[in-house]
């Protein structure tokens, strides 16, 4: 197997602050170990609260105070060069961003300017990137926008006539027009309707497949992972619990919170009884101790109390962070 | 023969749009529905954004009144309810849940204030004991308890909780009907199938008829025992939920239908997504 693009070993980031002397720490990411190979879609899946969005601001080493990493390291290994995100310069990082790592976020509006043409969007985040004169810049994006059946004309139009769906198309296509390889994509599809939503994801699909690029793809949603992801990464309370391939973790979930949060998955056509979980998702800046889920765990026992269950492999490609971890079904 | 607890007969909304300007968006466009007094339901409204589901809750409500159509609630016309009295007298049998318990909450108030100032006014309680004890018996019925609210801000509750209260408040003045507008799409995943249990209990121990707003068709499924379906301010399709989920008649339901995503693993990842040639890619719209 070839070398992963994006390796995060032991990764600890925590928000300090000390407000009158009373010092308060939140652990959001503890102790956080994964990789994601080149041309690979990663779901990361966790509620909110659970770290996800901080787990991509380290990565992407988009770090503000309160926000300290403590400890472990984010690498990634571009075609180019090989770099520990938390190590290069200010340069270094405005060199590497968007050309070699983009990120589509939630809110297209965000990214858009409100009030200049879509066009100067492009012009903004990928003119220096692509380092090619004016008119050769927008044939480029042109026939980029044809490859994700956009068409060309979206440059000219400002951003509040487009859709919703169709704004976030074009996020997309900002975010790809450097052909990267490391796509961070932050719940892209959570404010949209079903039927854009379909849309989307599989023009996200389609893109990935044509540059090869690899996607750390986060959202809460269960359905969207099972449909996009290659592997899954299941966190809960600022650690990882649970990773394997999607098949395998939704055919067997090991991690009694990954059983429960596919188990209770609506389906349509399905209306038989489903079990909400005891309790809530615990206070980061005063998290149990041992294993964090065992206050709502249903096979807790002693050493969960007392333990931090580390992450095991339990199978080819399949880990998990539990003393008890479920038997797969034959 | 008793009326019907709620009646909406062809009710239009418009609105108009800009400062100046004449033209009118029709948020809602003629949308009829009937809850029987006896025998309470879950009644599901299904669209997406822009369909008007929100602007025919708000109707239901008494916060907006419809441009043309009327809406009787047990009999009685919405528009004949004039007065404080009359008004808080509809306001105890229908009652609202938001979609974001976190904006439905002052964050600067203890949320048992909340559930006292509604036992007062729209319960017409008095005294301390008595208050405590209505708002202990809605805390109860939602799987709290008042002893383990009090005092508590809405940051020191989880999303769930915290729908879970506002629910409770809901519940205090003993309404007939509840209208839910989003209630579980802000709450985490693994805390929304206790909420969606909690609506279909609700009906089942204490006979409130229910309105429930949703874009997400798999808990429509899940609770409904009718539905509607909405789009563009228009009924597409109304029926009994599983048979209309379980054999959609109109295009735009059976679209609505595919592009629900399963949530099994296809044996391809991405297989389901392939674009539909019916889905629109979607073309630019003129300004």
């Amino acid at each position: 197997m070839s070398e992963p693009v994006l390796t995060v070993s032991g990764l600890r980031a925590y928000y300090r602050t000390s407000a009158f002397g009373v010092e308060r720490e939140v652990r959001a990411v503890d102790d956080i170990s994964l990789s994601i190979a080149a041309n690979e879609i990663y779901g990361l899946a966790g509620e909110s609260s659970s770290g996800k969005t901080t787990l991509i601001k380290t990565i992407a080493n988009a770090i503000q105070p309160p926000l300290e990493v403590l400890a472990g390291s984010v690498v990634f290994n571009f075609s180019d060069r090989s770099v520990d995100i938390h190590d290069v310069d200010r340069k270094e990082l405005a060199a590497i961003r968007w050309k070699h790592l983009s990120y589509i976020m939630q809110g297209s509006m965000n990214v858009l300017n409100p009030v200049r043409r879509v066009r100067h969007s492009f012009v903004d985040f990928a003119f220096r990137h692509i380092g090619k004169p004016m008119p050769a810049f927008l044939a480029i994006v042109r026939d980029h926008l044809q490859r994700l059946h956009l068409a060309p004309e979206v440059l000219e139009a400002f951003p509040h006539q487009l859709s919703g769906g169709m704004r976030q198309r074009v996020t997309i296509a900002l975010a790809t027009v450097c052909r990267p390889e490391f796509i961070i994509a932050d719940e892209p599809t959570t404010a949209l309707d079903v039927v854009v939503q379909k849309g989307v994801l599989a023009m996200i699909h389609e893109i990935q497949r044509q540059l090869g690029s690899s996607i750390l793809f986060v959202t809460h949603d269960m359905s969207v992972h099972a449909n996009l992801a290659d592997r899954l990464g299941i966190m809960y309370a600022g650690r990882l619990v649970e990773e394997g391939r999607t098949a395998d973790v939704f055919r067997a979930p090991r991690h009694p919170y990954t059983a429960h949060l596919i188990a209770s998955l609506p389906r349509l056509g399905d209306s038989a009884p489903k079990k909400g979980l005891e309790g809530a998702p615990p206070n980061l800046a005063n998290p149990p101790p041992g294993c964090r889920f065992h206050p709502r765990c249903p096979r807790a026992t002693e050493i969960c109390r007392r333990e931090t269950p580390p992450m095991d492999w339990l199978a080819d490609g399949h880990r998990a962070a539990c003393f008890h971890p479920a038997e797969p079904p034959p | 023969m008793s009326p019907p607890l709620l009646e909406v007969s062809d009710v239009v909304r418009t609105y108009a749009t800009g400062v100046f300007s004449r033209r009118r968006v029709t948020a809602v466009d003629g949308v009829s529905l009937r809850l029987d007094a006896r025998r309470p339901e879950i009644f599901t409204i299904v669209g997406e954004s822009g369909s008007g589901k929100t602007t025919l809750a708000r109707m239901i409500l008494g916060m907006v009144a419809p441009s043309a159509g009327s809406i009787r609630f047990q009999g009685t016309d919405l528009s004949a309810i004039r007065g404080k009295r009359a008004r808080l007298a509809f306001m105890k049998q229908v009652q609202p849940i938001f979609q974001n318990p976190f904006e439905a909450f002052n964050p600067m108030k203890r949320v048992d204030r909340y559930l006292f100032v509604t036992a007062r006014r729209m319960a017409g309680l008095a005294g301390d004991a008595g208050i405590a004890e209505a708002t202990d018996g809605a805390l109860r019925s939602v799987g709290l308890s008042l002893a383990e609210i009090r005092g508590r801000f809405p940051h020191e509750l989880s999303g769930g909780q915290l729908q879970r209260v506002a629910i409770a408040r809901a519940l205090i003045s003993k309404p007939a009907l509840l209208v839910a507008d989003e209630p579980v799409s802000m709450i985490d995943a693994s805390l929304r199938a206790s909420i969606v249990n909690l609506l279909r209990d609700l009906r089942d121990r204490l006979g409130v008829a229910i309105i429930y707003i949703t874009h997400d068709l798999a808990t429509a499924y899940y609770i409904s025992d009718r539905i509607l379906i909405m789009r563009q301010g228009s009924a597409v399709e109304s029926g009994d939920a599983r048979s209309v989920l379980d054999n959609p008649q109109h295009p735009y339901s059976q679209l609505l239908k595919r592009s629900v995503l399963s949530p099994d693993v296809p044996a391809e990842a991405g297989a389901r997504l392939r674009a539909d040639p019916e889905i629109p890619s979607g073309a630019i719209p003129h300004a």
